[in-house]
């Protein structure tokens, strides 16, 4: 019998576990968050002065040429700061999940949901530490958001929720590998997706097929809605597309990542 | 003595396969409270699953289980809060330290800050971990992490432990030390339930022995109730030439020649008496003696005397 405050108690002594495994195993969060800073640099050095000449200046908070394209990649860059982020999630509960520890933590009288709950919260906390770095390189190189205090909580919070969502997605993914390095390869699709959708270019650049594909799915709206948040572009009904994505994904990945533990018997 | 014991491992005609393959195939077996039960058998055997049905980790297919009075189906947490389970595969966090290691336990098991931390500081005493403490589990010897393993099974005291194959992969001062612990634990009355491919040691720690070959228990009992059943042990005389050798075997009771090693087997535990006598009667009928050498009863002799074949035929499954 697991009362609420055993949860509590014992996704906290998880989370504490998952954040010092991190802590002793730096390189990969420093991997993960060194991606999305060398495509930010690629695409604002290499391809960014050529990008900028398409652009609508009303989409790149106002400013021209280079600094222009900074300002309308970084909401994308941060997105892909996620994905790239969940990839740690996948590779970490792998290796929980195929190491002797997890017996360990299954024959004792814990609350079932706490190793799960550890994971999501403890790489939480990495995403969002990773988005923080990002984010500060892209304001040194000239990234000038004109959110208010409003728009920057809302934008946190679009960057939270959306984070969750894959988060659960990895954690599910890595109880589906049978092994870590295949938990390091599955979601890496995931890191692709802002660059089929309006985080490099607008989508409407696009040739009809993967103009739709880069409509519906899930990052289009959630680099639209956190651009408008931050830049001041028009948001429409991406909000509520972002929100309505992310639930689905969150619930949708839970419930997987929950059978997948429930069911795993080595 | 043991009479009045209870039980504190109850499997009754328990079942599991596979796929196709059964694993288990209706066994029975009874651990009683306070002593030290040893499930004796070659490597796919079914030792392994058994343990994890018995900790909770898979479920039989039939059959029941029950831990510390709690049945392992309807009430696995009761389970859980009595048992502690050392697997064969380390389950130590390599990341985090010694220390960290137990403090993660003690956490687990809800001990409170202050007891916890006593809690820690004992069992890094008990198992001589005090010194490497503070480094990662990442960098310890075999035995070190072993240790650290089984200490982290105790954080919760734990009535009943089950210990898969505790001294597989140990050198042999590491499993001295490990019998050492484990006598230790008994002695604190605590129900072990261990598994191990090795006669010496169930004959060392256990009070009783279950021999699985197959998913079946094939024989059952006190350790020496099971070596009073192989006839395995036997001493071994080489001579300098077939003459000697024909002369010793006519002169020894039930002993059986090889002509072809110029060997005789004589039966016998190899006690000092009895060589004394054996060797007095040789040198008076001017028999030389080439080399001696005393062979014990091993699992291969138990499974010969208990089933009739190898143990090598087992490591199918």
């Amino acid at each position: 019998m697991t009362t609420l405050a055993t949860t509590i108690g014992d996704s906290t002594t998880m989370l504490r576990r998952n954040l010092r495994r991190l802590q002793r195993y730096p390189s990969l969060t420093l991997l993960l968050a060194g991606m999305p800073i060398v495509f930010l640099l690629l695409f604002v050095y290499v391809f960014g002065g050529q990008l900028s000449h398409g652009l609508d200046t009303a989409l790149s908070g106002g400013h021209t040429g280079r600094a222009g394209y900074l300002n309308y990649v970084t909401p994308g860059i941060l997105l892909m700061t996620v994905a790239a982020a969940v990839q740690g999630t996948a590779i970490v509960v792998a290796m929980d999940m195929t190491g002797g520890i997890i017996d360990r933590f299954r024959t004792m009288a814990i609350a079932r949901s706490a190793v799960l709950t550890g994971h999501v919260l403890a790489s939480l906390i990495q995403t969002l530490v990773s988005i923080g770095v990002v984010l500060g390189v892209a304001v040194a190189l000239g990234f000038r958001p004109t959110a208010g205090p409003l728009a920057w909580l809302a934008a946190i919070g679009v960057l939270v929720l959306f984070s969750f969502a894959l988060i659960w997605l990895a954690t599910a993914l890595g109880l589906a590998a049978k092994s870590v390095e295949t938990a390091s390869n599955t979601p890496m699709f995931l890191t692709f997706l802002p660059f089929l959708g309006s985080g490099f270019v607008l989508a409407a650049s696009m040739p009809t097929g993967l103009r739709q594909f880069a409509h519906y799915q899930p990052f289009t709206p959630a680099t639209e809605t956190l651009r408008g948040l931050l830049t001041g572009t028009p948001i429409g009904g991406n909000a509520v597309m972002t929100v309505a994505w992310s639930a689905g994904i969150a619930v949708a990945s839970y419930l997987w990542a929950r059978r997948l533990y429930a069911d795993r018997r080595p | 003595m043991r009479d009045h014991r209870r039980p504190a491992v109850v499997a009754t005609q328990v079942r599991k396969s596979f796929g196709e393959t059964p694993v288990l195939d209706g066994v029975d077996l009874v651990a009683e409270e306070g002593t030290i039960f040893a499930l004796l058998g070659p490597n796919g055997a079914g030792k392994t699953t058994m343990v994890r049905i018995l900790s909770t980790l898979v479920p039989a297919d039939s059959g029941t289980v029950r831990v510390a009075g709690h049945d392992v189906v309807d009430d696995p947490d009761g389970v859980r809060a009595s048992i502690g389970v050392t697997g064969q595969f380390s389950a130590v966090d390599d990341l985090l330290t010694g220390a960290e290691n137990l403090q993660l336990m003690a956490d687990l098991n809800h001990l409170g800050r202050a007891a916890g931390r006593e809690r820690v500081v004992e069992l890094l005493g008990r198992f001589g971990l005090l010194d490497a403490a503070g480094r990662a589990a990442s960098t310890y010897s075999g035995g070190m992490r072993r240790r650290l393993d089984l200490a982290m099974t105790l954080v919760g005291s734990p009535r009943v432990i089950f210990l898969d194959e505790p001294t597989t992969g140990l050198d042999p001062r590491g499993r001295r030390q490990m019998w050492n612990d484990i006598r230790d634990l008994a002695a604190d009355g605590v129900t072990i339930f261990l598994t191990t491919q090795y006669l010496d040691e169930a004959d060392a720690l256990a009070d009783r022995i279950a021999v699985l070959d197959h998913g079946r228990i094939v024989a059952e009992g006190t350790p020496d109730e099971l070596k009073r059943r192989i006839p395995g042990g036997h001493i071994r005389l080489r001579f300098g030439d077939p003459s000697a050798l024909r002369a010793a075997a006519a002169l020894v009771d039930g002993a059986a020649a090889d002509h072809e090693a110029l060997a005789l087997r004589v039966p016998g535990t190899g006690d000092v008496a009895s060589l004394r006598r054996l060797l007095a009667e040789l040198d008076d009928a001017q028999i030389a003696v080439e080399e001696l050498s005393i062979s014990r009863p091993d699992l291969d002799d138990v499974f010969f005397a208990v089933t009739g074949h190898p143990t090598t035929e087992a490591e199918a499954a």
